[in-house]
């Protein structure tokens, strides 16, 4: 069972804030926390921060115990985090680079273990072809698949995934949430996932965390975080959420200005 | 996901196919271990008097029985030399393929971000200023620490500027050019003031040669390969999670800032006692790794001891071909590596880009 809670968490760099007074209630075990916001307002340093790879004050609990306070070998063990950027073009296989992704934080684990550990999110991921691929020979989207594949063979207690379909299409989209929700309700972790797509996330998360003005605007069930008030604070547009006939959630956004010029005139 | 690869479309658990995967990078280990093997005997047969296989056989299992003649030859000069290149070879080229790993860069090495010629200066000033003296130690011992003081004062510097100026893969190559021009000053400025006896040792210095090996100097540069090894086995997880990327590696605990500072001062080392023993070799430490690369891929495992055994093939090699190119003429080793560093490396620049 894992919890995680934060309280008044200021993240940025020296003299630069970006989020302040972030505090969000405990999250419960097996929900998956869309984190929402325009660009450049501080998703990915947010979760950089929790990862412990940038710093923050404040408060940052996990199962009771202070994120900060862990070392970073102990934090790496059960925070899995995927970086916005994607893995770096090199001539390691898919098979290698999620082998040293689990080799390098669970080094005693027995060598059977490891085996069935990176088979089992292969098979969970449905990459077993790209297995013996050198990355530098793969598409974008393929290279996303094998670093979300590097955090989930770890199986850390909590996810931070930063934008981890930002490189794929439509059915590769719907595998990594889907697979993602498999495993939160195997093993009642927690992930922090940031998104661009509203409406995947609307559609997805059990909680959303909708960021703007260097604050946190809203924090709830898609329902109520979600709404025409808080898109226009956040994202500046005019935005209303409809539910559609199979009872789904999604946003309709009016542009408040054509973006191209209306042809033949 | 669409890939091709047969070992995984065979049905069979992706360990096994992985297991034929190492196999075949194990066998490409074994080829550059032989072809090693191959070039130190001959390495050993060649020179003005050509020994035959027997010969050397007999001579290393009987030296009792040789000649004096003959015994002086083997023992006291061939095998120190072609000792000397395989472990400054393997110096080299681990170090270059660490460099390589830690800066991100595949075109980092002990030469080309001024590492070498860090260390030449070292050596230099304690030659040149006859810097043993005073300390009333050997200078088969003190230039060596002198040309490690200057590895590693280069190698902190490039680390500095890489950190505090969040220098990206381009800038810090282009910090290492900086540097090797600003010490190639240092150094003539001190040839300049040199006697002529040093400016002769220096001169000859630069252009790097194995023909000063000695059973001493060849135990020193063992020893600190022998040092050096094992510890870079033990981070090779961490190094090939570094591959990744730097995030990702730091995301999995790696520490590393620590793992750079320690492989810079295990490039250091190494490359100290390479240059202080043989002088400036270049190239070893480029083309080493990138050999190491295409055959074994990035798999720190057998890329640290492809890149080992590949740069000792090098060297040894060239050092062959330094003896006999021109009959009776010993071309300096660093001239050699240089020559045939460049179209090859160039040779394996084009044959990546043709794979695509």
């Amino acid at each position: 069972m894992t919890s995680l809670k934060i309280e008044t968490i200021n993240v940025g760099y020296p003299g630069k804030p970006v989020l302040t007074g972030v505090s969000l209630p405990e999250i419960p075990p097996g929900s998956l926390v869309g984190v929402l916001g325009p660009n450049g307002v501080g998703k990915s340093t947010l979760l950089r921060a929790l990862a412990g790879l940038g710093p923050y004050t404040g408060t940052a609990l996990l199962n009771g115990e202070n994120l900060n306070g862990m070392s970073h070998f102990r934090r790496a063990q059960r925070v899995g985090y995927l970086p916005q950027a994607l893995p770096q073009e090199t001539s390691l296989v898919a098979y290698e680079a999620v082998l040293s992704a689990c080799r390098a934080v669970r080094p005693d684990l027995a060598k059977t273990r490891i085996d069935a550990a990176v088979e089992r999110v292969f098979d969970m991921l449905d990459i077993r072809p790209l297995a013996f691929q050198a990355l530098n020979k793969m598409s974008g989207g393929q290279r996303q698949m094998v670093g979300l594949a590097q955090v989930i063979v770890r199986r850390p207690s909590v996810m931070l995934l930063d934008e981890p379909t930002s490189a794929l299409d439509l059915r590769w989209q719907l595998t990594v949430l889907d697979t993602v929700r498999m495993i939160l309700g195997r093993h009642e972790g927690l992930c922090l996932m940031a998104l661009h797509d509203i409406n995947l996330a609307i559609r997805h998360c059990d909680f959303i965390a909708l960021f703007g003005d260097g604050r946190l605007l809203a924090f709830g069930p898609p329902a109520e975080a979600v709404t025409s008030d808080i898109l226009s604070q956040a994202y500046g547009i005019a935005g209303r959420v409809e539910t559609c006939s199979r009872g789904l959630p999604f946003v309709v956004t009016e542009p408040t200005q054509p973006i191209f010029p209306p042809t033949g005139q | 996901m669409s890939g091709a690869d047969n070992l995984a479309d065979t049905g069979a658990p992706l360990a096994t196919g992985y297991r034929r995967f190492v196999t075949r990078r194990m066998v490409w280990l074994c080829a550059l271990a032989a072809a090693l093997c191959l070039t130190t005997v001959v390495n050993v047969m060649t020179g003005p008097a050509g020994f035959s296989l027997g010969q050397v056989i007999d001579g290393l299992l009987h030296p009792d029985a040789l000649e004096p003649g003959a015994y002086v030859i083997l023992w006291e000069v061939r095998l120190p030399f072609a000792l000397m290149a395989i472990v400054v070879g393997a110096c080299l080229g681990l170090a270059g393929a660490e460099m390589q790993t830690v800066l991100n860069n595949p075109l980092a090495s002990p030469q080309t971000l001024g590492v070498m010629y860090a260390a030449t200066l070292g050596a230099s000033l304690a030659i040149v200023f006859n810097l043993a003296a005073p300390l009333g130690l050997p200078e088969t011992y003190v230039v060596p620490v002198f040309a490690f003081a200057g590895a590693i004062a280069s190698a902190a510097v490039i680390l500095l500027l890489s950190r505090v100026y969040g220098a990206t893969v381009d800038t810090v190559i282009l910090f290492g050019i900086a540097l090797v021009f600003a010490l190639q000053a240092l150094i003539q400025l001190i040839q300049f003031v040199a006697d002529s006896d040093s400016l002769q040792q220096i001169v000859f210095w630069t252009m790097g040669s194995l023909t000063r090996a000695t059973w001493e100097k060849v135990a020193i540069v063992g020893a600190v390969f022998a040092l050096c090894l094992p510890a870079s086995i033990r981070q090779v997880w961490a190094m090939t999670a570094l591959r990744g990327g730097e995030d990702y590696a730091r995301s999995y605990g790696v520490a590393v800032d620590r793992l750079r500072l320690t492989v810079l001062l295990r490039v250091s080392a190494m490359t100290a006692v390479a240059v202080a023993f043989t002088g400036v070799i270049g190239f070893v430490g480029l083309v080493g790794p990138h050999i190491a690369r295409l055959a074994l891929g990035e798999d720190h495992r057998f890329f640290l001891p492809g890149s080992a055994l590949a740069g000792a093939v090098i060297l040894s090699g060239a050092s062959l071909i330094g003896k006999s190119l021109v009959p009776g003429v010993l071309i300096p080793d660093g001239i050699v590596t240089a020559l045939i560093g460049i179209p090859l490396f160039l040779a394996l620049l084009i044959s990546q880009k043709r794979r695509g």
